[in-house]
């Protein structure tokens, strides 16, 4: 099984957080749901990022509350419900509310240290939130198909994929998306900058078109 | 009858068909790979159906739906992973089978169990049409409103030791659905003068955010695995056939997955929950339960599978999505003009009956597909994780992407996934976040028409359904709260 599996790449594992479940494979990565959970029992103890998270949402619903005046409108003589400001201000309030509960249950849970760590998960993952805007930028420019087998060739690279073998897995795996997609549906992606290069007539609208 | 054979009429077209045969069976290679799922396909490919006919971008989404449950109890009964989240309770005795030597009876039982439930609860919407045609239209702004709102406080009751949490994520996909230009008096909300923000957080973005681009992060930067499973050897069919001795059970877990199936904001996991408790306490062998019970796998999959069918009834008939899935299917409805509710039974009951029948015909493929595929379907597992994230990054930006060709419907999925991620980080749900966008809208419209002619607050009760819509609701959160209240005396005595 380990030929088939990436190359550690540093950087880009997460270690786990603390008081983070066990388990089988995907039971860390994928959300499931237990016996326990469904039938309404307790849950495991809130971990620190718990605490950051609800504090966060909390302090948002605040912000948002205090905003409120200012990005909405208040008509005259207009029903209250009717107003503007009606649904934004149920919504905040009811954030404003839950957030401040789920934050004392947090805090009430005594969670254990680690938080730097917790963060640390959070903020790694925005690397590949990069890679995937820088994908959006590529494609007006380089046109759909190249964009995409750049993308998923560079990116399997980066993550440990780098055998002649996994390239050639990805670069197929780039072509059938662009086919099905582009070629066969039809969706809507513009045409790259790139095909404007080539001289005009059949080849070029067609590579416009389907690719 | 007549309509039948009209909506009969309507399926008999090769790209319905086409669609219908693509659906099902990508939805269980999909359902099969675990990490991927129905929610994250669906965002992915509700743009590429904007260009279809509605009844066969319809068909194609539902045969995903449909058929992903299907897929999923492959890898839970195999490698002890659920290939999508409702799958889980199939792990419980499906691996336990395995580990036994019995992968392929457990295999059967799971294919035979979903397929019967599948059928039955399809039946059993088919015949309840004609009284959801006459119930409808009793639905004015006041019901609607109440619906929707019952769907909200069911969604975060659900989340039974995260309610907090729940109500605190779905006020704020209220909160998002307000943002932009105000549908009545044309003013804007919480654009902070910016044009992007003039028209809002489309749907799709933050489906396509929360469900897809946050798991694609966290395979992206989570632990790298490929499991293996030992391919399965003898007669599929004669498997499925040992489910005829566990009738009960499945037609009692249909039972189950269609009334839950019905109230918005339930689900899949109430079913299964229910209907495991059920067969477990009417077993001769309850401690075989969690051990490889082949009846507690039964129940688990009949009721998860029966779910689908009857969750399209909020939808059909009032226009309320009960989950994700379905609010995601409300927006293909609206891009086609279809317009879901009571209008829909009384003028396109023939287009509701070929939605049915597209279900029935989707649960047959898919179950020959199973009969011969579960072996192929093993490899389509052996997908290492990291390089699935790579797969489902670049399938995101053609969901994202091909809306409206915008670079900041982009940046916008990216921070919802971001977002996404810490959510299940922290073990949290982001569908409440999606039911309180898409809900909200529907109570911010429907309650300025309720309240129009309202002078004190019972006359928006004066009518039955209503009168019972607010029982309903008040009856579920003094319940809820009264039960917190025991458990906390519970843990003070303690």
């Amino acid at each position: 099984m380990s030929d088939r599996l990436a190359k550690p790449v540093p950087g880009v594992d997460i270690p786990p957080r603390p008081g983070q479940r066990t388990g089988t494979r995907f039971q860390r990565v994928l959300r499931t749901i237990s016996l326990r959970q469904v039938s309404g029992g307790p849950r495991r103890a809130a971990g620190p990022g718990e605490v950051i998270f609800a504090a966060g949402f909390f302090g948002l619903s605040l912000l948002l509350l205090l905003l409120l005046p200012f990005q909405t409108d208040w008509l005259s003589r207009t029903k209250v419900f009717v107003q503007p400001r009606f649904w934004p201000a149920v919504a905040i309030l009811a954030m404003l509310i839950f957030s401040g509960g789920h934050l004392l249950r947090a805090l009430a849970a005594h969670p254990s240290g680690g938080a730097w760590d917790e963060i640390k998960g959070w903020l790694r993952p925005l690397e590949f939130a990069l890679w995937f805007l820088a994908y959006v930028e590529l494609v007006p420019w380089a046109g759909y198909l190249l964009s995409t087998i750049l993308f998923t060739c560079a990116l399997s690279w980066r993550l440990g994929y780098r055998s002649l073998r996994w390239m050639g897995v990805a670069t197929l795996f780039a072509l059938g998306t662009v086919l099905v997609f582009r070629s066969l549906l039809g969706v809507n992606i513009p045409s790259g900058g790139i095909y404007e290069l080539l001289p005009p007539g059949g080849f070029r609208s067609f590579l416009m078109t389907r690719f | 009858m007549d309509m039948l054979l009209s909506g009969i009429g309507m399926l008999m077209h090769l790209d319905v068909l086409l669609a219908l045969l693509i659906g099902s069976v990508g939805g269980v290679i999909i359902g099969a790979i675990p990490g991927v799922g129905p929610a994250v396909a669906i965002a992915i490919l509700l743009p590429a159906t904007f260009a279809l006919p509605p009844l066969v971008g319809l068909v194609m989404l539902l045969g995903i739906y449909g058929s992903s449950m299907f897929g999923g109890a492959l890898p839970a009964i195999l490698i002890n992973t659920p290939g999508t989240a409702v799958n889980a309770l199939t792990t419980y005795d499906g691996h336990p089978m395995t580990r036994r030597g019995e992968a392929l009876k457990a295999l059967g039982l799971a294919y035979g169990a979903s397929f019967g439930s599948g059928i039955l609860s399809i039946l059993a919407l088919i015949l309840l049409s004609p009284v959801l045609a006459k119930v409808a239209p009793m639905f004015g702004s006041k019901e609607i409103f109440l619906a929707a709102l019952l769907g909200l406080v069911l969604v975060v009751i659900a989340h039974r030791g995260q309610a907090l949490a729940a109500g605190m994520l779905a006020g704020f996909g209220v909160f998002l659905g307000t943002v932009g230009l105000e549908p009545l008096k044309y003013t804007q909300r919480f654009t902070f003068d910016q044009p992007w923000l003039a028209s809002g957080f489309d749907l799709i973005v933050v489906v396509l955010g929360l469900f897809a681009l946050s798991q694609a992060f966290l395979l992206l930067s989570g632990p790298e695995e490929a499991p293996d499973a030992k391919p399965i050897k003898g007669s599929m069919a004669r498997a499925m056939r040992r489910t005829f001795g566990h009738k009960r059970l499945v037609a009692a877990g249909t039972g189950f997955g269609v009334l839950m199936g019905m109230i918005p904001g339930v689900g899949e996991f109430t079913a299964q929950f229910l209907s495991y408790t059920y067969a477990q306490k009417t077993s001769k062998t309850p401690d075989a339960f969690g051990n490889g019970s082949e009846e507690g796998l039964v129940a688990s999959e009949a009721a998860n599978n029966a779910v689908p069918a009857a969750a399209m009834i909020p939808l059909l008939a009032l226009g309320i999505p009960g989950e994700a899935l379905t609010a995601m299917m409300l927006s293909v409805f609206y891009v086609h003009n279809v317009i879901p509710g009571p209008q829909l039974f009384q003028g396109q009951i023939d287009f509701v009956y070929a939605l049915y029948v597209a279900m029935i015909l989707l649960n047959v493929i898919v179950v020959l597909f199973m009969m011969v595929s579960s072996n192929l379907l093993l490899k389509i597992i052996r997908i290492p994780t990291r390089f699935l994230g790579v797969m489902i990054l670049t399938l995101s930006f053609v969901g994202v992407y091909s809306l409206r060709n915008s670079i900041s419907d982009c940046i916008i999925a990216a921070v919802f996934g971001w977002i996404g991620l810490i959510l299940k980080r922290q073990d949290l749900p982001p569908v409440p976040i999606i039911l309180g966008l898409v809900l909200g809208g529907i109570m911010e419209t429907k309650f300025r028409p309720a309240m129009a002619r309202v002078e004190v607050f019972a006359d928006f009760f004066q009518r039955p359904i209503a009168a019972f819509l607010g029982v309903a609701i008040l009856a579920l959160v003094v319940g809820h709260l009264a039960a917190l209240r025991r458990q906390a005396l519970e843990r003070a005595e303690a």
